[in-house]
């Protein structure tokens, strides 16, 4: 177990290294630059700036200089956001996403969960076919639209929610956005999880199950759900990284201070050091999320136990 | 004797999207309590879908009409709350495959139990108590280490016996056995028809013995019913089934049934010597579980030697695990070997380059075991058969050569653009006969190549393979677990056991003479279909599972005497012309195993 642990740690770091390395020259491969503005600075001016950033430098000593830094967890200062380093910029925004995506995400697990398992149960009849119809919707609808209308209804119609800012993360100001991170997520949840129940319910050993005279929920709780959950588990690892590095547009229309909205910002403004550390920031989670759905996995089937 | 299980004009439906299909028509049948009633028929003749449909464990889409009464009591269409009490409590159930109809995510222990305390009142202590009291009496040893396990790591005969375990802790008055010896191999399903055989002495358990094999069923039934198509044809007694049968499909389904005293004379004449195999190892490298697991070396063939002659057929006998489709591999080069030469009319295999090989499969093809999963599902018949031809001569290939060899194998020509799904299994495999043929080979190797198959159809593909022998002076290397299927084509027949030869002689003085403990356990453990004779034989049955191949030491089991020299390697030794026995200790003759 902890040497599986420590040979997947070892194997992240060429992964990792890799990534920031492509991440940083196609960053520079992008035309422009973090000083290119409409309006042209002064050459004097500019060179003095370039020269503080290293920017002047050749581009193979900046990647080395780069890489010498985030080696000791430095990731610069952000070049449009002044005074602020890149590491202060994702302390502060991390941990607001990461709350709103955690929240969405494991309304999704048990709602989807729930809904996929009572769908498959009911294969073909009307139950099945309305969860999967709404969870058509769920997907379909972006949450663009989702948003304004659920901030419509709850905020500005019957006033039950704010509809927007954060306020050091109450509860009321969660609902909304979390409820719009979490329905393409419930919805997509429940789908696959209908689809391997169903599979699953096939088994000869469910047949066993039922030959023993063992009641429905058992059969479901202890004998179908577990190798149900597997396909659900190699989703889950991306997706939560997904979700847990932010939703610009959430992040935007609610007002949050996550990092969502700071990646897109950085790529258009060309903050190099905001951008890469924002792609090591999601690597990173991908990695270790990846690691323990693995880990899920094993104790979820016995079968794949570490071989 | 009173009737516990009564079945009266029962019917099944499935609603497909293909229509209606009428799974079981208008079945009755009656099991007294202490008996043992068979039930035989081929695939799709719906004796698996009879039991389910009355204890009211059909796929959603099924329908049952008709009667079924427990103990005289109504139960087809009863609450799901009184199915419950009865199924796994009273009337328990052994299916096939026991790999798939355990729950592979739960200890055995936990599924064992369940099953129990579902049923009784009973404390947790006790249940465990008695559910390591079941797998003593199914005969698996450490029970209490067992109980911890998965299903994955047990071997399958370890899996089936969990299977009827969990099927008599409530101490049913009836279980129904479907197929339980399906996949198992023979040494392991005479083990198991030993436990069935207790239950019915022991506890008087009725038994409902589902099987497509005449065989089981002899020696355990005291009536037999014959389904066929979904419909009962035939019911009597065993003596009645097996001696005086009256419907024609009975009949044929006896007939087509390998018989020890009509063994018919092989197919060719032997010719020169075609392929040498000499002392061909076969090795893999296994990792222990766990960090600093070690590398150890699985021997999957171990040293094996023969010479293969023109239009001879060898046949290669062994359990799983043996290493006999390794062995057939190794030889066709599909396999890279460990060591040893095999030599092909004088032409050293190993010297020549990929290409060579390539051009030389030409001469040497082989047939596999699943008929269906070996031809490319999305690719119509057809063009599977002509694709060796147009790799290995792309001048002839046509579709009037196609045409030709279909005819030849027994297919209409007309279904050249038909999909493998569309085929039967045994249509299928002869799909597979005529892709090999087609080239033209001289050696054809089989790898259980009718392993998969119903009897009847077994035994016309066994005819067609005799035919197309002699039509073509065609090598065989007929690989087999079924003693009685190899004798029908065989000149010589190999034993292997572990990577290893125990025996290798010519057909008839192997199965007249056998030399070697575990040829003879072998050929006991074959069932006849004769009632009579299965009722009062003696077996020499070899207790526990096959020893790891993993264990160095195993190739000494029969040479017990030697277990202090873990690398010795039993010699062969001629025993008569012909005829060779690999050392063993006489006294180890019925020597357990594990």
């Amino acid at each position: 177990m902890i040497g599986f642990a420590l040979r997947r740690f070892l194997g992240a770091i060429p992964t990792l290294f890799v990534i920031v390395t492509l991440a940083f020259f196609m960053m520079r491969a992008a035309p422009g630059g973090p000083f290119d503005g409409e309006r042209k600075l002064p050459p004097e001016v500019e060179r003095n700036i370039k020269a503080a950033y290293n920017l002047d430098k050749p581009l193979g000593e900046q990647y080395l200089i780069y890489l010498g830094k985030v080696a000791q967890g430095d990731l610069g200062p952000s070049y449009k956001n002044k005074d602020f380093t890149v590491v202060r910029l994702i302390a502060t925004g991390l941990p607001v996403s990461a709350r709103l995506g955690l929240c969405a995400m494991a309304l999704a697990l048990l709602l989807g969960t729930l809904l996929g398992v009572m769908a498959a149960l009911k294969q073909n009849h009307w139950e099945d076919y309305s969860v999967m119809g709404i969870a058509m919707l769920g997907i379909t609808i972006p949450t663009f639209v989702t948003a304004p209308i659920l901030t419509l209804l709850f905020g500005i119609y019957l006033g039950w929610l704010p509809v927007g800012g954060w306020s050091g993360g109450a509860l009321p100001n969660m609902v909304l956005p979390v409820t719009v991170l979490a329905l393409p997520q419930i919805a997509i949840v429940a789908r696959m999880m209908r689809g391997s129940m169903v599979e699953v319910l096939r088994a000869n050993y469910i047949r066993t199950a039922r030959a023993k005279g063992l009641p429905a929920t058992r059969i479901v709780l202890a004998h179908a759900l577990r190798a149900a959950a597997l396909p659900l588990v190699s989703y889950l690892g991306p997706a939560l990284a997904a979700i847990l590095t932010g939703s610009l547009v959430v992040e935007n229309i609610f007002g949050l201070p996550g990092i969502g909205r700071y990646f897109i910002q950085g790529a258009l403004n060309r903050d190099y050091t905001l951008v890469m550390g924002v792609v090591i920031c999601y690597a990173t989670l991908i990695i270790l999320l990846n690691f323990l759905a693995d880990i899920a996995y094993g104790i979820l089937d016995p079968r794949v136990r570490l071989s | 004797m009173s009737a516990l299980l009564e079945i009266s004009h029962l019917d099944v439906h499935f609603a497909t999207p293909d229509g209606d299909v009428h799974a079981l028509k208008d079945a009755s049948l009656t099991i007294n309590e202490a008996e043992c009633l068979g039930v035989v028929g081929e695939s799709g003749s719906g004796k698996s879908q009879l039991f389910l449909a009355a204890f009211g464990l059909l796929a959603g889409n099924g329908r049952a009409t008709g009667s079924v009464r427990y103990r005289g009591e109504e139960i087809l269409g009863a609450p799901a709350r009184r199915l419950n009490a009865l199924r796994g409590g009273a009337v328990t159930m052994i299916f096939q495959d026991p790999l798939t109809s355990l729950t592979p995510h739960m200890r055995i222990g936990e599924q064992i139990i369940e099953a129990l305390t579902h049923h009784q009142k009973i404390s947790r202590d006790d249940a465990v108590k008695r559910a390591r009291e079941m797998l003593d009496y199914v005969r698996i040893p450490e029970s209490a280490r067992r109980l911890r396990q998965y299903p994955h790591e047990l071997s399958g005969g370890m899996r089936q016996r969990v299977m009827i375990a969990m099927a008599t802790i409530t101490g049913p008055d009836l279980i129904i056995a479907d197929e339980p010896t399906t996949a198992l191999d023979v040494t392991v399903q005479a083990q198991i028809l030993e436990i069935l055989r207790a239950l019915k002495t022991d506890k008087k358990t009725a038994i409902a013995m589902v099987s497509h094999d005449m065989g089981v069923i002899a020696g355990l039934a005291d009536r037999v019913q014959v389904m066929r198509h979904g419909a009962i044809v035939e019911t009597g007694t065993a003596d009645e089934i097996f001696y005086a049968p009256r419907h024609a499909y009975t009949r044929m389904l006896l007939d087509a049934l390998p018989k020890a005293d009509e063994v018919p004379a092989p197919a060719t004449e032997v010719g020169a010597p075609l392929l040498t195999v000499e002392d061909v190892k076969v090795s893999f490298p296994v990792k222990d579980k766990g960090l600093f697991g070690k590398t150890r070396t699985l021997r999957a063939v171990d040293g094996i030697s023969f010479t293969l002659h023109q239009g001879e057929t060898l046949g290669i006998v062994g359990e799983s695990g043996c290493g006999k489709s390794t062995l057939a591999r190794a030889v066709l080069q599909l396999l890279p070997k460990t060591g040893g030469r095999v030599v092909w009319l004088g032409r050293d295999l190993d010297a020549a380059t990929q290409s060579d090989i390539r051009k030389l499969r030409k001469d040497f093809q082989i047939v596999f075991q699943d008929p269906l999963a070996s031809l490319d599902p999305r690719m119509p018949i057809g063009v599977s058969i002509a694709e060796p031809l147009k790799t290995l001569e792309p001048g002839r290939a046509g579709k009037d050569k196609v045409r030709a060899i279909m005819q030849r194998v027994g297919l209409d020509p007309a279904w050249i653009n038909r999909y493998p799904h569309e085929l039967s299994g045994g249509q299928n495999q002869r799909v597979g006969l005529a892709r090999a043929m087609i080239v033209g080979p001289q050696m054809l190797v089989c790898d259980e190549a009718v392993s998969a198959l119903d009897v009847s159809i077994q035994a016309q593909i066994v005819a067609l393979i005799r035919d197309l022998q002699a039509e073509t002076r065609l090598s065989l290397m007929f690989i087999s677990h079924d003693l009685s299927v190899v004798r029908r084509l065989s000149h010589r027949v190999m034993v292997l056991y572990l990577g290893r030869i125990v025996e290798l002689a010519p057909s008839a003085a192997l199965y007249a003479d056998p030399r070697h403990p575990y040829t003879r356990a072998l050929l006991s453990a074959v069932l006849s279909p004769d009632p009579r004779a299965e009722r009062a034989r003696k077996r020499e049955l070899l207790t526990g599972d096959l020893p790891s191949p993993l264990d160095p030491r195993a190739q000494l089991t029969f040479l017990k005497s030697r277990l202090g020299e873990p690398d010795y390697r039993p010699r062969l030794i001629e025993v008569a012309p012909q005829h060779f026995v690999a050392e063993h200790d006489e006294a180890a003759a019925a020597a357990s195993r594990s």
